[in-house]
């Protein structure tokens, strides 16, 4: 990075100034978007959805046909969200979502989108050759696993229920939670085992 | 229409740029630009999703890919708030200059006036909500054309071959919502494409939700 602010960043600034003459903007609303998706809002939403949802047949179920209704239950907000739909992975079937027109993405259950969905390379990508394009990020899939590409087109949300790695039976939920990434909840990497 | 930010299946985009690991927003006018985007809807200057969208589409190409997701956003929400009066270019550039700005940066946002007169698909092509109602497991034709305005159908999936695989309600109609026609909600599905039928070698799956304007059914065709 250079000492230069970006042009974007001087631009910004001159719009905000405007906006907070006008009284349309004031500094607490972007201290509230910083709050809002720093703390309130993340991945940590859809990995409490996933950890029970390892833990707790039923809850699958309803996950699976139902995702909608659960969200709400549990008061995740954060727009972006009509519907919610979420694609479990298996053995033989791996998931995995993008939006190739803008970005869209389950705010609700995993905050903000990072970068990389953002960008051009993963949007054109991934709908041409995701096999090559999942490896490039360390996801190397069994041949024999099938690929499922949802590209979020309307206003339907997509989220992926990670496969549950073998040996975990000793974690309870919390503990399960935390080894549940965002990215494997956009189903480009697998759940790793930490130690 | 035609632009930029249809991305799906182009070449030529190769870095990932993939990290595990960064903050929420990089600098604090990202999330400066969130903010104004919610002022913008605050203030009466987008009512929906679908014009906010058009708006980023119709962003100086190059700034869309050379200015990152807020960068985006920031062209979009000037261009709105000077679309609809509220702020204007002049006034913009004149303080941003006088921040230390350069005067020959390139500015993301392209306001225009006559742009909301255009309409995605034509009216025509709406059937009554239902009228032609797909089913699960018919075989379904994508619209083979682009239409000048606001479209949910990727290139890469236009004249295409897929099958119905759910069926999701009415949903408010981008192609029109986009240009203040109000909702006009149309039956949605989830169409399934076979990777191959859309011309690509990789052999996977793809899943797009599709609005009934863009779909025939493929003996209509013929």
């Amino acid at each position: 990075m250079s000492d230069q602010p970006a042009p974007q960043s001087l631009r910004t600034e001159a719009i905000e100034a405007l906006l907070v003459e006008r009284k349309l903007l004031t500094p607490e609303d972007i201290d509230t978007v910083l709050t809002t998706f720093s703390e309130q809002v993340g991945p940590m939403n859809g990995a409490t959805l996933v950890a029970r949802a390892w833990t707790d047949e039923a809850f699958k179920t309803r996950l699976l046909e139902d995702a909608t209704t659960i969200i709400q239950e549990y008061g995740f907000e954060g727009g972006q969200v009509d519907k919610l739909v979420v694609k479990a992975c298996t053995e033989s079937v791996h998931h995995v979502v993008v939006c190739t027109l803008c970005s869209c993405y389950p705010w609700a259950v995993l905050g903000l989108p990072p970068r990389w969905y953002k960008d051009p390379g993963y949007r054109s990508r991934i709908v041409r050759e995701p096999r090559a394009v999942l490896q490039e990020m360390g996801l190397t899939l069994p041949e024999t696993t099938a690929i499922k590409v949802w590209d979020s087109s309307a206003e339907i949300r997509y989220m992926v229920l990670p496969l549950r790695p073998p040996g975990l039976e000793a974690l309870d939920e919390t503990a399960l939670t935390a080894l549940i990434t965002r990215d494997a909840m956009i189903g480009v990497a697998a759940i790793e085992q930490r130690a | 229409m035609d632009g930029i930010h249809d991305l799906g299946g182009q070449s030529g985009h190769n870095a990932l740029g993939y990290s595990r690991d960064e903050p929420v927003f990089k600098a604090r006018w990202e999330a400066t630009v969130f903010a104004m985007v919610q002022a913008c809807a605050r203030a009466g200057a987008y009512q929906n999703i679908d014009q906010f969208r058009h708006a980023v589409e119709r962003i100086d190409p190059q700034a869309y890919l050379e200015h990152g997701y807020y960068g985006r956003w920031l062209g979009a929400v000037e261009t709105l708030f000077v679309e609809a009066g509220i702020l204007t270019t002049l006034e913009i550039t004149e303080r941003a200059c006088a921040l230390g700005a350069g005067g020959d940066d390139l500015i993301a946002a392209r306001p225009g006036h006559d742009v909301n007169q255009v309409a995605g698909y034509p009216a025509m092509r709406i059937s009554a909500a239902g009228a032609r109602s797909f089913k699960i497991g018919d075989p379904v034709q994508t619209a083979q054309d682009a239409p000048l305005g606001h479209t949910r159908l990727p290139g890469y999936a236009r004249g295409k071959l897929g099958s119905i695989t759910a069926c999701q309600g009415l949903w408010p109609y981008p192609d029109l919502r986009a240009h203040g026609h109000g909702e006009q909600s149309q039956p949605l599905y989830t169409v399934t494409f076979n990777s191959l039928d859309l011309g690509f070698t990789e052999v996977f799956e793809l899943n797009l939700d599709l609005f009934e304007p863009y779909l025939t059914r493929p003996e209509d065709q013929k």
